[in-house]
């Protein structure tokens, strides 16, 4: 499923809004989850799960070509928890 | 502070002017229709954001880590997330302090 199946899907449901005003609302829901990750804030949805950043530590990579030793510096990374309901659902079917 | 479905209601409330009746109900459903697709065997690809892809995994040994005692982890169907570019590239220039993790046990 994509976005914009989603977004039809939901129209689908909700008819008595227009389909212009799911759309939107459905980029913004996106983006607002993304601005918030983005910010290091975490996102917390009961029943679907968890998303939070996750620090990787400075470490020393390599470049695969030459085999020279590269410093990388630390970074961090999106991680997803996918709550009971959602683990639950998925592992029943 | 986490985000949560409250404050995704009210961001549609207060930016799109949806009424907070129809802001929570379409937040609620968002996050159904993924759980749903997701339970029907199917991936979510969110463009912007990410994919939630799902892996079947098999038996593998576990132990009950109270009293170290051996016990089979079953097969089982998961979700996993993978970031899109967009989404890490911004993540990447994020240099505070993420807030603290809390480890469920």
């Amino acid at each position: 499923m994509t976005k914009s199946e989603l977004i039809e899907v939901l129209a689908h449901q909700q008819t008595h809004l227009p389909y212009k005003d799911v759309e939107t609302a459905v980029k913004k829901l996106i983006e607002q989850m993304s601005d918030s990750l983005s910010k290091g804030e975490r996102i917390e949805i009961r029943g679907f799960g968890s998303f939070s950043l996750h620090f990787r530590p400075p470490r020393v990579g390599r470049n695969p070509k030459t085999g020279a030793a590269v410093p990388l510096t630390g970074k961090y990374v999106p991680h997803f928890k996918p709550g009971k309901e959602l683990r639950e659902r998925v592992n029943a079917s | 502070m986490a985000l949560t479905k409250a404050d995704m209601a009210e961001m549609l409330f207060e930016e799109l002017g949806m009424n907070k009746r129809d802001a929570k109900d379409l937040v609620e459903l968002f996050f159904e229709e993924i759980r749903a697709a997701l339970e029907q065997g199917e991936q979510v690809k969110l463009s912007g954001f990410g994919n939630f892809d799902l892996r079947n995994k098999n038996q593998r040994p576990g132990r009950n880590p109270k009293t170290g005692q051996e016990i089979p982890i079953t097969a089982r169907r998961v979700v996993t997330f993978r970031a899109g570019q967009k989404l890490k590239s911004r993540i990447d220039v994020f240099e505070g302090e993420a807030e603290e993790e809390t480890n469920w046990v």
